[in-house]
């Protein structure tokens, strides 16, 4: 499926923002992702769902190495081969009372539309979002405006509450959904065993065929790109 | 335009097939397209026993291509024949191959039996060549003398036509095509991936957790039309060629190397839609280059 970009352009040191326009009928959850082919590289790049409506999506991504470079250097006008709406994304049907939306850096962007989705069905989330130092931050004040309280943690205690995304649970809390780095996600299952979180994953398909993403969990191999990226945090084997 | 072709008495619509380990049992597939249209499919390579595979990293890139070291993840042969066997006849009615693993002589014979009665496998593929696990795949295939006794012990409990899949990862691929054939294959399946790796520079470490992996896709291309066209001077039984293919002008050159139909790996990975992409161009591009019947062009590179 092709698809138009209309920004791609730089939110904070190495972090984009890509809008498109392109079909997006398929995407069904929030932490869907899509494959997007790059110009010169031989396997698509998977790329986290941040947020879509009938006419397009955005996408937040961090440029880690050759692709993810080149993907940055593509302009408005150009147009991209996306395999989208891959994944299972984030169950809604099941949030707890009172859920925390828990984000480390990059694993961030596709919990902007879960806050969305959550708050369209009455449920208003904690939202804790982590960053290393002040100028990483992005998409702070975009969830504060979905009217639901945001508290913000950086390492090295630049802005916001000193300390990682743990550090800053509030008292009250029966539910997390998740997306960030392996130790955070780790932390996180610790603090709240229920939840759903998403992993991330050297990937070739991305649409299950392969078996190259396959994790082991307590309820047996699941590949991430298919029957993930969201795992149940009860699931999962640490 | 006549794009059948034959396999050991098997009728094959055109000589496209998924290979085994990039199509899984076909189900991912049959949600982007109808797979009849298929020639036949290899399905996910398969064991006595169930297999986790390797840890992850399992995938890397490299300059056009794949490394992988999945390690034969699969449910098991039991598990298949119970599950997605039957799974596999919703999507797909043609005969299928069964692709077979093992890590001795009598896990190969006792998987090949097993599978070698179920009606909707056409045709086994006895992977010897495997480069991700220790103590089996690869192993029997480096050598002709276990390549010969692999494929005795498999023709010993089956009555369907067994292709043979050689590793790429030997000196002479001739010698073992010779031995299998001389030892009853009905057929050969070439190339498997080479051994390959690649290092993280941030981490200076290798990309994989197994540290190497095989590599696949067009930068492998000309070696598996080499080995294609050295194995068909050597041996009289068919071929089924692989490696690299990515479009249907491959195809064509991997048949006129001398295969009688050719599996398509990585490509599948990348494009969903490629072998259906790649039978739709068939025609035209047989069309453009002169040729009525695919049949007839197999080993037309041979002088």
């Amino acid at each position: 499926m092709q698809y138009q970009i209309i920004e791609n352009t730089q939110i904070a040191p190495d972090v984009f923002l890509l809008d498109l326009v392109g079909e997006t009928s398929m995407i069904k959850a929030p932490g869907q992702f899509c494959q997007i082919a790059i110009p010169g590289f031989f396997l698509r790049r998977p790329i986290s769902i941040c947020d879509w409506d009938a006419d397009g999506m955005t996408l937040i991504y961090k440029a880690v190495g050759r692709g993810t470079d080149a993907l940055a250097r593509m302009e408005a006008g150009d147009t991209l081969d996306i395999l989208n709406g891959l994944g299972n994304g984030y169950d809604l049907s099941e949030c707890g009372k009172k859920p925390l939306v828990i984000g480390g850096g990059v694993g961030i962007p596709p919990l902007y539309h879960l806050t969305k989705a959550l708050t369209d069905q009455g449920v208003i989330p904690t939202v804790i979002l982590g960053f290393n130092k002040k100028d990483e931050i992005f998409f702070l004040d975009e969830f504060s405006f979905l009217g639901v309280p945001v508290i913000l943690t950086t390492a090295d205690g630049s802005a916001g509450k000193k300390g990682f995304v743990t550090d800053a649970l509030p008292e009250d809390f029966d539910y997390a959904f998740a997306c960030g780095p392996l130790p955070m996600l780790r932390a996180v299952a610790q603090r709240c065993p229920r939840g759903q979180l998403s992993f991330e994953e050297r990937m070739a398909c991305g649409f299950g065929a392969c078996m190259g993403c396959t994790h082991e969990t307590k309820s047996g191999p699941k590949r991430i790109c298919k029957d993930g990226p969201v795992l149940k945090t009860e699931e999962v084997i640490w | 335009m006549n794009t059948e072709v034959n396999l050991c008495g098997l009728t094959l619509s055109n000589p496209v097939i998924p290979a085994s380990g990039c199509f899984g049992y076909g189900r991912e597939f049959a949600d982007f397209y109808d797979i009849n249209i298929l020639g036949s499919f290899s399905f996910k390579g398969t064991t006595l026993q169930p297999r986790f595979g390797n840890e992850t990293p399992r995938i890397a890139e490299t300059p056009s291509g794949m490394l992988n070291a999945v390690g034969l993840q699969n449910p098991g042969v039991r598990h298949v024949i119970a599950h997605e066997l039957p799974e596999m006849k919703a999507c797909f009615h043609k005969p299928v191959i069964a692709n077979v693993s093992g890590f001795s002589l009598e896990e190969y014979a006792e998987t090949c039996a097993l599978l070698d009665a179920q009606e909707q496998v056409g045709l086994l593929e006895v992977n010897i060549s495997c480069p991700n696990v220790h103590g089996g795949g690869m192993a029997f295939g480096t050598d002709p003398k276990s390549a010969a006794e692999v494929t005795k012990a498999v023709k010993r409990v089956t009555k369907k036509p067994v292709f043979i899949k050689l590793s790429p990862n030997v000196t002479d691929i001739v010698s073992i095509a010779r031995a299998c054939a001389e030892a009853g294959a009905d057929g050969l399946s070439l190339i498997n991936t080479l051994l390959g790796m690649r290092v993280d520079l941030k981490t200076r470490k290798p990309i994989l957790a197994n540290r190497m992996g095989g590599l696949s896709g067009p930068a492998v291309l000309p070696v598996a039309l080499r080995m294609v066209y050295q194995v068909y001077e050597a041996v009289s039984i068919p071929i089924m060629g692989m490696g690299g293919v990515a479009c249907a002008r491959d195809v064509i050159e991997m048949m006129l190397c001398g295969a009688s139909a050719v599996q398509v790996g990585a490509a599948n990975l990348v494009n969903p839609f490629a072998c259906k992409e790649m039978i739709e161009q068939l025609p035209g591009e047989m069309e453009r280059l002169g040729i009525s019947s695919l049949k007839e062009i197999i080993g037309g590179a041979h002088l």
